[in-house]
């Protein structure tokens, strides 16, 4: 179960996800992602309430990160210790800018 | 002790993890312990869902155990199918140190299920992959 809040203020895009991003609901969040993110200079990801992670979310994380150095910037925030050891262990705590 | 047999395939990952934490939750895991196994779990049974019968399909068989140890408690999980023979441990770990731009996503499940994990086996025996995984809680 993911639920996934966006908030657009014009060119800032903050997504907050809430619940688990697996094989099953990564790909809800990468069309979420698709369809909102023309002309968007910032985003943030807020992962307060995020539980879990798999490859499967960070491939999607990946993506946005790669997307975003293109047009922009994003920042991740709010990942609880467990997450942030997932994105330490894979490297991701390199690529993403996590504050 | 928790069993099941599921057609091998990814709308039954759900049902998978509910039995892992089950047991999981049963054996008094922390949530933190539980996020770790449910990755690799997760991770290798898409890995069977997706390559072991494709482009068929087949079942996957599911155990998990809690064991006494010397040192305490571990759990151990063994995931097995009769797909082709495909030895996981076998796969290259991905360079977790390059830039978004030049990274892989393909063998980042493996790799977060190894490091989730204290121990992983692999053997092939009567036509079946067997996959055994321990982690100590």
């Amino acid at each position: 179960m993911l639920n996934i809040k966006k908030t657009k203020e014009g060119e800032k895009l903050m997504i907050a996800l809430e619940g688990r991003l697996d094989t099953l609901t990564s790909p809800d969040l990468e069309t979420e992602f698709k369809s909102d993110i023309d002309g968007v200079k910032e985003l943030v990801l807020d992962l307060e309430k995020l539980e879990y992670i798999s490859s499967a979310g960070l491939r999607v994380l990946l993506l946005a990160q790669k997307t975003m150095n293109r047009q922009g910037s994003m920042v991740v925030t709010n990942a609880n210790e467990s997450i942030m050891e997932i994105f330490e262990v894979t490297g991701f705590c390199d690529i993403l800018t996590i504050e | 002790m928790k069993k099941m047999t599921v057609k091998a395939g990814l709308d039954n990952l759900s049902r998978v993890l509910a039995c892992v934490d089950e047991e999981l939750e049963t054996a008094g895991c922390s949530m933190k312990t539980q996020m770790q196994v449910d990755i690799a779990v997760e991770e290798m049974f898409v890995n069977i869902a997706n390559y072991a019968y494709a482009p068929g399909e087949g079942d996957a068989d599911v155990c998990v155990e809690t064991e006494e140890t010397d040192g305490g408690k571990r759990i151990r999980i063994t995931l097995a199918d009769q797909g082709k023979p495909y030895d996981p441990l076998m796969q290259e770990a991905p360079d977790v140190s390059l830039p978004a731009e030049k990274r892989k996503i393909g063998g980042l499940g493996i790799f977060m299920a190894r490091k989730n994990m204290d121990e992983m086996t692999y053997e092939y025996r009567d036509g079946r992959n067997i996959l055994t995984m321990f982690k100590r809680i």
